[in-house]
């Protein structure tokens, strides 16, 4: 038995109203009400209604045997809600079947994978809780916006402690091997990838309908056929594609409702195919090796890179300046800031930037409510520079503040100098005064001194010298001397005391110096 | 005194200085008894091209209970011609403009950052045949109308003017508001230069808005000096609305570019200052108002010098929102590469915002209470606009002066002038 895995995007923007310069701090509601609920409420009845009915008839019809899968972005889900609640119901009919898998995104469809893990989680947690909110199940697989992915994307999405996750099978990323077949993330082998075959699954959403195209028209039949001719080895068809595909991309006159109705009832019958979700391929396959991607991937465009986004001076200029923001923004408690701040990093309003015009410029053009991508610039920034002041003025400090602080900072320093100042003062005024009494020291100070110094003097003098030159000292120096004679000493001390007398005045004099000079060289420092 | 006066807009319909100058005009010659037939082209949607319609002043979408109204009118007559001559303009960019519209069949003004000119009727796409049928109508009007003299106003109205005056035999004066060396540096349109200079050979006056245009008359257009009469322009004090002074919403101090984003108006110079200036003070905002064919190259730049937050675009900006712009202005920059005249910065420094300006601009050559600088100084423009923003005495000085100083310029004296040439050559 092998497997085709249906994934459907569903996804529409806050599209921002047209805002001017002189609105700049001064009115602070950015999006175009009117447009995007008159634009939801036309794909509702065009694409969204028909569609969910068909597959739910599909559901009824096959039982367990037909399964497909979403990721609806949580902008798409709270402008449901807001504008078309009848669709948020048909899409809770098909959870309630158990054969719909929901899968995790971020909540805006946001491009802060390659910006910021911190942001990236906390976005996938809004997204992830909004799903079990609305649908009751919690997201075991993950798709990024857009289907971005790097091995550091991956990485990060197993850390979170998802087990399977969705990408493009790019040509340049996988070489001669084929995106049929479950693959592995190659940071952390635990997260295994499904990779979109592009091929059949450009096939549905673009072609279908495209004259031009040599197997136009695109029936039931064919498309088996063309199931039927992948290798027996391979084991799983992954087709990813926007829902917009049924009804809004492709018209209904073009056929593609009847083309879906259709498809299952021609697998069953003519192939060894069954449906199955992600969850379910990515828990039977077993991986077959792991894929090398160290620069970010996408589905967008011929290039299956980030062009359409990011890379031009009006995308980076935009981006870089939104995602300053960041760390403001972490410790703000304002619940209006935080939620525009999930607005504004809708990838749609760069994609709105890109001016490469050339084979995917019709793709771009859709629903695109500006002329020129330097309208969409200039109208981006416009509430960018309004929302920044909002952020400088309620979040964390803001310049104002930091003015403040500098200017407490700057007194507190002067304050420290002068402490600094005066006590270097009062200490050298001490030091000074120590040297220059260590410089006079007589015999007199003897007294003051301590007894183990009084012990050391004794040993570097001679006992004969210091006995005679003590003649005439006070009785305190005395006092102080002679405990710390020991007994040798102590004889000859009192023995010279009776020859005292015949002692000349000037050898006196010559002994007190002599003591004193080593006074001078012990305790002078 | 009777003049025919060829034109090519009137108030309120005006995409640039050229109306604002030939109303201010008009309404001072009427003012010392010179009486005015006025000609303008103009779309009529599907009306016979050959159209000449008389306006009343009941038409006209003005206060006409003002006593200085009411006389104005008594000494104008203002007439349509059904054309599609569109100002500020070449054949080239005429001819494209033509084309993408009947193509999108979309109306120019609907989109904000679009150039803004009324375009409507299914004429001729080539703009120099507009041109000739503006004349022919003209030579048509001077056969039955009297005058004493034919004024035509930039190198449109010349042929009309030539036409005229061979039909009547009347003197004409040419008046030269912007050279084709102005609107295109070296590389100019040869028709148009051609019929530029022909309107100045065949005219018995021309009259250059500043010595500035004088001097490349004379010299690149080999015209005879004892001819050519340099009149400044002035302000016409009753366009501009007093408007309340705007608190801005921010703290950040605001300086100002105004007027249409062409190579003439070296918007790329005001760029590269706002971006030295950045560098060391970000408290500063700058904002770059109006439209032409440098736009998005001017929005790519900021992009690309990692501006855009402080750096902002209005697109083209109408009425109030001109005056709206000046209230939040802390300095306004003219950094023009050619500017025969330049009136943008007499009504910013009319709203008391003091101004710089290029010396390549027939305007420095009158005004005294404003900073001059090479237009392709960078730094100097950087130097006076930091010294406006942060050094009070001067910025003091100049509000206070600047007002006045313009209040000074007025037409009625440039009329004057005007009058003193007419009856030169009468």
């Amino acid at each position: 038995m092998r497997s085709i895995c249906f994934y459907f995007q569903v996804h529409q923007p806050y599209r921002l109203r047209n805002y001017r310069f002189f609105d700049i701090g001064e009115k602070h509601d950015y999006f175009d009400t009117f447009n995007n609920s008159f634009i939801m409420r036309r794909v509702a009845d065009k694409n969204y209604i028909p569609m969910n009915a068909l597959l739910l008839d599909l559901i009824n019809e096959y039982g367990s045997a037909f399964k497909v899968s979403f990721s609806i972005s949580g902008v798409a889900l709270d402008q449901f809600a807001e504008y078309a609640p009848d669709v948020l119901d048909s899409f809770k009919r098909l959870a309630d079947t158990g054969n719909v898998e929901f899968l995790a995104e971020t909540y805006s469809h946001s491009l802060a994978a390659l910006k910021s893990k911190e942001e990236f989680e906390k976005q996938v947690k809004i997204q992830s809780d909004k799903i079990k909110q609305y649908f009751g199940v919690e997201p075991t697989t993950f798709r990024n916006t857009e289907l971005i992915y790097s091995d550091e994307i991956g990485a990060m999405v197993a850390d979170m402690g998802y087990k399977t996750m969705l990408t493009e099978g790019a040509k340049h990323v996988l070489g001669w091997r084929s995106p049929n077949y479950a693959y592995t993330n190659a940071i952390n082998p635990k997260l295994k990838l499904l990779l979109k075959n592009f091929q059949l699954s450009d096939d549905i959403a673009f072609r279908f309908s495209q004259q031009s195209w040599g197997e136009w028209p695109l029936t039931t039949e064919k498309f088996v056929d063309w199931l039927n001719n992948i290798d027996q080895k391979e084991e799983v068809v992954n087709l990813f594609m926007d829902y917009e595909t049924f009804g809004e991309h492709q018209w209904a006159e073009t056929g593609i409702f009847d083309f879906m109705k259709a498809l299952p009832g021609r697998v069953f019958s003519h192939s060894n195919y069954t449906f199955n979700t992600p969850a379910e391929v990515s828990e039977t396959l077993q991986p077959v090796g792991s894929i090398h991607v160290p620069y970010p991937i996408s589905w967008a465009d011929e290039e299956r890179d980030l062009t359409a986004w990011l890379g031009n001076d009006l995308q980076d200029e935009a981006f870089d300046k939104l995602y300053m923001l960041e760390e403001k923004i972490k410790n703000c408690d304002d619940d209006q800031i935080k939620h525009d701040w999930l607005l504004l990093q809708t990838s749609d309003h760069f994609y709105y930037m890109c001016t490469k015009w050339f084979s995917d410029g019709d793709v771009h053009k859709y629903f695109n409510p500006y002329g020129t991508p330097y309208d969409a610039f200039i109208n981006f920034m416009n509430v960018l520079s309004d929302f920044i002041i909002r952020v400088n003025a309620t979040c964390g400090t803001n310049k104002e503040d930091m003015k403040d602080l500098k200017e407490m900072a700057e007194k507190l320093m002067d304050k420290v100098e002068d402490v600094a100042e005066k006590k270097i003062k009062s200490s050298t005024k001490r030091v000074k005064k120590t040297i220059s009494q260590s410089k006079n020291i007589k015999i007199d100070d003897i007294k003051n001194m301590s007894n183990a110094a009084v012990k050391k003097l004794i040993k570097e003098v001679d006992i004969n010298e210091l006995t005679i030159a003590l003649k005439e000292a006070g009785n305190e120096v005395k006092e102080k001397v002679i405990p710390n004679l020991n007994k040798k000493a102590r004889k000859t001390y009192d023995e010279l005391q009776q020859e005292l007398g015949n002692i000349k005045k000037a050898d006196l004099k010559k002994y007190q110096k002599a003591v004193e000079a080593k006074l001078k060289e012990l305790f002078k420092k | 005194m009777r003049v025919l006066m060829f034109g090519w807009e009137f108030p309120p319909h005006i995409t640039g200085g050229l109306g604002t100058a030939c109303f201010g005009l008009t309404k001072g010659l009427s003012k010392h008894n010179v009486d005015v037939i006025f000609v303008v082209p103009k779309a009529y949607g599907d009306e016979d091209q050959q159209a000449v319609k008389l306006v009343n002043a009941s038409d006209v979408p003005f206060d006409i209970t003002d006593e200085e109204y009411k006389e104005f009118w008594s000494h104008i007559k203002y007439m349509e011609v059904g054309s599609n001559i569109i100002p500020y303009v070449d054949p080239q960019e005429y001819r494209r403009t033509y084309e993408e519209n009947k193509k999108t069949g979309e109306s120019f003004t609907s989109n904000v950052f679009s150039k803004h000119y009324e375009f409507s009727g299914n004429y001729g796409l080539n703009l120099m045949e507009e041109v000739s049928r503006y004349a022919l109508i003209a030579s048509g009007l001077a056969a039955k109308e009297n005058f004493d003299v034919i004024h035509a106003h930039d190198w449109l109205t010349y042929p009309a003017g030539i036409a005229a005056k061979k039909t009547s035999g009347k003197p004409l004066i040419v008046h030269m508001h912007a050279t084709e060396f102005d609107r295109s540096g070296e590389n100019i349109n040869q028709q148009v230069y051609e019929i530029e200079r022909e309107g100045m050979m065949e005219a018995d006056r021309v009259i250059t808005v500043s010595n500035l245009t004088r001097n490349i008359v004379i010299n690149k257009y080999g015209i005879d000096p004892d001819k050519v009469i340099t009149v400044h322009n002035a302000v016409d004090h009753s366009m501009l609305q007093d408007v309340k002074n705007i608190k801005k919403p921010y703290k950040e101090k605001l300086v100002t570019f105004l007027g249409r984003i062409t190579m003439q108006k070296g918007p790329e110079y005001f760029i590269e200052a706002a971006h030295k200036i950045l560098q060391k003070d970000p408290d500063v905002r700058f904002v770059m108002a109006g439209s032409g064919d440098m736009l998005n190259r001017m929005i790519e730049r900021v992009a690309h010098l990692r501006i855009a937050d402080k750096f902002h675009f209005t697109g083209f900006l109408k009425g109030n929102d001109v005056n709206r712009v000046f209230s939040m202005s802390d300095v306004f920059v003219m950094p023009s590469v050619s500017e025969p005249f330049g009136i943008v910065p007499l009504e910013a420094m009319r709203s008391s915002v003091p101004v710089v300006i290029s010396k390549q601009s027939g305007v420095a050559e009158v005004l005294v209470h404003a900073l001059k600088i090479d237009f392709w100084d960078i730094d100097g423009m950087a130097d006076a606009i930091y010294g406006l923003l942060h050094y009070q005495g001067i910025s003091t000085m100049f509000r206070k002066l600047g007002k006045k100083e313009v209040e000074g310029l007025k037409w009625e004296n440039a009329a004057l002038k005007v009058k003193a040439v007419y009856e030169s050559i009468i």
